[in-house]
């Protein structure tokens, strides 16, 4: 589809109140009027000891919040999806070349987004979609390669993002992307700061309930780059564990570094079947 | 002129007559309060859409005065009655004297 016909109407169905309620909703989420997402299905293989159903942090957020995102008008994201529809097929580097030189639209990535992080092969390492995008970058376009949450990279993380909207996330976790991924599940697990929480502590084990003012989701990544009303801008992943390791008064690690990348394809593996969202709407 | 200003409207392409539409508009624009510092503690200068109008085929629809606690893409929704065909104008002021355009036509379905 293309941006015309995304931009049409939309509502929210089943708007039940939950007034009072920390638990989230069971509300369903329609963009557009035309493209059903998956909110909320049944847990991974993976997390069979853990949650029985994966939630989108979309059903942790009020009604008004969540009728924001059901509307391309109405989602502020979707002005950083703009932005990277210019990016796309604004020529950078010394080959001459647009990102759309190669890959035409936009919309022939759709289906890219809902795979990444993904192994390289030839580079022998796990790619997050940014560093998959730098790499084009740097030796297709001979650009200069954008800092992780930085410059393009959130823009045009947020139009591939788009493009696949409602397709499942569906991250390989097994063969060469194993180790990573056992990596990324150990940091999930391990409690820092001076706070000692871990990622598990709120959003397995507590998601629903209040943390002081503010509703714990199970910490889902499909709706990112999430566009956040405090800030009024669209957020990264990375930047957002940066954030959350930061609240548990630890030193955190950097965006794009070697942790982050195996945090963000474990936490990707644990919305395997949900939705993508980006650019999502929260709080 | 601002930097990465860019109005938008949504409105439905025909109506009956007399009917009463809803119309979106939002424009991006960094809506500076002039209140904040940067880093060296020089004061930002002031940089906001002060003044947002709709027309009718001439005919004024709304006229908004915005402060500068207003936030960054200033968003409004609002009612309008379609009594003919014709052409809704909208009308953004800057404070640097810039003015952004847009305008829809409405058939009488």
């Amino acid at each position: 589809m293309n941006f015309k016909t995304l931009s049409l109407i939309s509502a929210v169905a089943l708007a039940l109140p939950t007034l009072g309620m920390a638990d989230p909703d069971d509300d369903t989420l329609v963009i557009n009027e035309e493209i059903e997402m998956v909110t909320k299905t049944a847990a991974p293989a993976h997390l069979a000891d853990a949650v029985d159903e994966v939630m989108s942090g979309w059903h942790f957020r009020s009604d008004e919040t969540q009728a924001m995102q059901a509307d391309d008008f109405d989602n502020p994201g979707m002005m950083f999806v703009e932005q990277g529809v210019e990016i796309w097929n604004a020529v950078d580097g010394s080959e001459g070349k647009s990102c759309a030189s190669c890959h035409g639209s936009p919309e022939a990535m759709a289906g890219v987004r809902p795979v990444y992080p993904k192994w390289n092969e030839a580079a022998g390492e796990v790619r997050t979609l940014q560093m998959q995008v730098n790499d084009c970058r740097e030796n297709r376009m001979g650009a200069k390669p954008w800092k992780t949450d930085k410059g393009g990279s959130i823009p045009m993380e947020a139009l591939l993002a788009s493009v696949s909207r409602g397709l499942p996330v569906n991250v390989a976790i097994d063969g060469p992307a194993q180790a990573t991924w056992e990596m990324g599940k150990e940091l999930y697990y391990t409690r820092t700061g001076q706070l000692e929480l871990s990622c598990a502590n709120c959003h397995e084990d507590n998601y629903g309930n209040m943390i002081r003012a503010d509703h714990l989701s199970q910490g889902q990544i499909n709706g990112f780059p999430t566009y956040r009303l405090k800030n009024a801008k669209l957020n990264g992943v990375h930047s957002r564990f940066k954030g959350c390791v930061r609240d548990t008064r630890a030193e955190t690690f950097s965006p794009g570094s070697p942790e982050f990348v195996a945090l963000e394809l474990y936490v990707a593996s644990r919305g395997n079947g949900l939705s993508v969202e980006g650019p999502s709407v929260r709080n | 002129m601002a930097d990465g200003v860019k109005p938008r409207v949504k409105a439905p392409k025909s109506a009956a007559a007399g009917e009463v539409v809803t119309i979106k508009t939002l424009i991006s624009h960094k809506m500076e309060s002039g209140q904040r510092k940067d880093s060296d503690g020089n004061k930002i200068p002031r940089s906001i859409i002060n003044r947002f109008t709709a027309e009718f085929n001439g005919a004024l629809v709304i006229d908004v005065e915005l402060a500068p606690a207003i936030s960054t893409n200033p968003y409004f929704e609002f009612e309008a009655t379609v009594p003919e065909a014709g052409d809704f104008k909208f009308t953004w002021y800057d404070d640097d004297g810039s003015v952004y355009e847009d305008s829809k036509s409405v058939k009488i379905a």
